[in-house]
């Protein structure tokens, strides 16, 4: 029989703990200070939002790396396992922070319709000290966030949508994030004298 | 109702956080810098001018930790002299942000205005290798640009540059060198003779 796997909680809790960490208000302030010269060099919200989603992305495939042979997660056996392993390992291990996964389905979706989570975010350590000015109130300031899990997902063979759905700078409750799945993408090997 | 309703909570009516004990993992630190290099890097085409893109959003951080650290300390009076700000950058407000105090503080003898931090290693270069076709780079301006803020906000304007200077034991370490402006140095020498 298959030893038990520790939950998830606890291997998030154990992945942190390894880890070499940095005060978390300075990560806060380097963050508004890059949405801030993002804003300043676009002039556009919209722009600025797409383009943290972008710098979210790069962040996503190359940390996905440290996060395999670090986190020590394990092989996912459905997509909704790997909502769990996000929220309860990988956001705990970089951020410090447990995320909460709730599945989602849409109540009259045909059968072989793709899966989705949304990660529920309650304590986000970018917003602190964080207010939206008005002209800036549509702005997805979370977005990076979307990309890295989108950047994460892709280099492990799932293509998935995210969407900052839910803001506590936009007035809501928590911070929540959508992640739907589009595509298993397998690996093609290629012989290398090709 | 309608009052409750649209009252959102300001962003000083908050808590300011416990501080300190709240950690985030080094790595997304290290992400999250390094994309920001990038996306500086992008729209720079000479070394210095990626620095002092860097410099200009380390400003902003150096605005808010001094306030931050000053509000925690409780303190209820100015630093007035040189020598009592610089201890306050290089002791309190390094703490703060990099959980240590700086390696150094020392005086350029040659000159009255200048005074120098120097780090072993900077928190923000550890991961940053240094490209051979702009060895002059030094990405420790984003923490240059820190102590120009807070120094700024504190009423010291200065210039802040950073260096890197070859240790005598092998290896180099980063230098900030503060050169304050004229005003500043004709109040010190005006409170010194009260």
């Amino acid at each position: 029989m298959a030893a038990q796997r520790p939950p998830y909680q606890r291997l998030g809790d154990v992945a942190f703990s390894k880890v070499e960490k940095v005060n978390a208000e300075l990560f806060t302030l380097t963050y508004g200070a890059v949405v801030v010269q993002l804003l300043k060099d676009s002039e556009d919200v919209e722009q600025t939002s797409i383009q943290l989603e972008k710098m979210g992305y790069n962040i996503g495939v190359r940390i996905i790396d440290e996060f395999l042979a670090k986190a020590n997660a394990g092989t996912c056996t459905d997509f909704k396992e790997t909502g769990e392993v996000i929220a309860k390992v990988a956001f705990r291990m970089f951020l410090g922070v447990t995320v909460d996964c709730r599945h989602v389905v849409e109540p009259n979706a045909p059968a072989d319709a793709m899966p989705a989570f949304h990660l529920i975010i309650v304590d986000n350590p970018l917003v602190d000290f964080v207010e939206l000015p008005e002209h800036c109130s549509t702005l997805a300031y979370c977005n990076l966030l979307c990309g890295v899990v989108r950047g994460a997902l892709e280099m492990v063979g799932m293509r998935v949508e995210t969407k900052l759905l839910k803001d506590t700078l936009w007035g809501d409750e928590h911070t929540e994030i959508s992640v739907s799945l589009k595509e298993l993408v397998h690996e093609q090997y290629r012989d290398d004298d090709e | 109702m309608a009052g409750l309703r649209t009252r959102k909570l300001n962003i000083v009516d908050r808590a300011l956080g416990k501080g300190r004990q709240e950690v985030v993992s080094q790595s997304a630190f290290a992400h999250l810098f390094s994309e920001f290099v990038q996306y500086s890097q992008a729209r720079s085409i000479t070394a210095s001018e990626l620095e002092r893109r860097l410099e200009d959003a380390g400003v902003g951080i150096g605005v808010r930790i001094l306030e931050l650290a000053s509000l925690r300390d409780g303190k209820t009076r100015r630093e007035t002299r040189m020598l009592g700000i610089l201890q306050y950058v290089h002791t309190t407000i390094w703490k703060a942000l990099f959980g240590k105090s700086a390696d150094a503080l020392e005086k350029v003898v040659e000159n009255e205005d200048e005074f120098m931090i120097s780090e072993q290693e900077p928190l923000v270069n550890q991961y940053i290798s240094v490209p051979a076709h702009l060895p002059n780079l030094n990405c420790a301006a984003f923490a240059a640009g820190i102590i120009r803020g807070a120094l700024e906000s504190a009423g010291f304007p200065a210039a802040v540059q950073a260096h890197t200077v070859a240790a005598d034991a092998g290896g180099s370490r980063t230098v900030f060198l503060i050169k304050f402006a004229p005003e500043v140095l004709a109040r010190e020498r005006s409170l010194a003779s009260a």
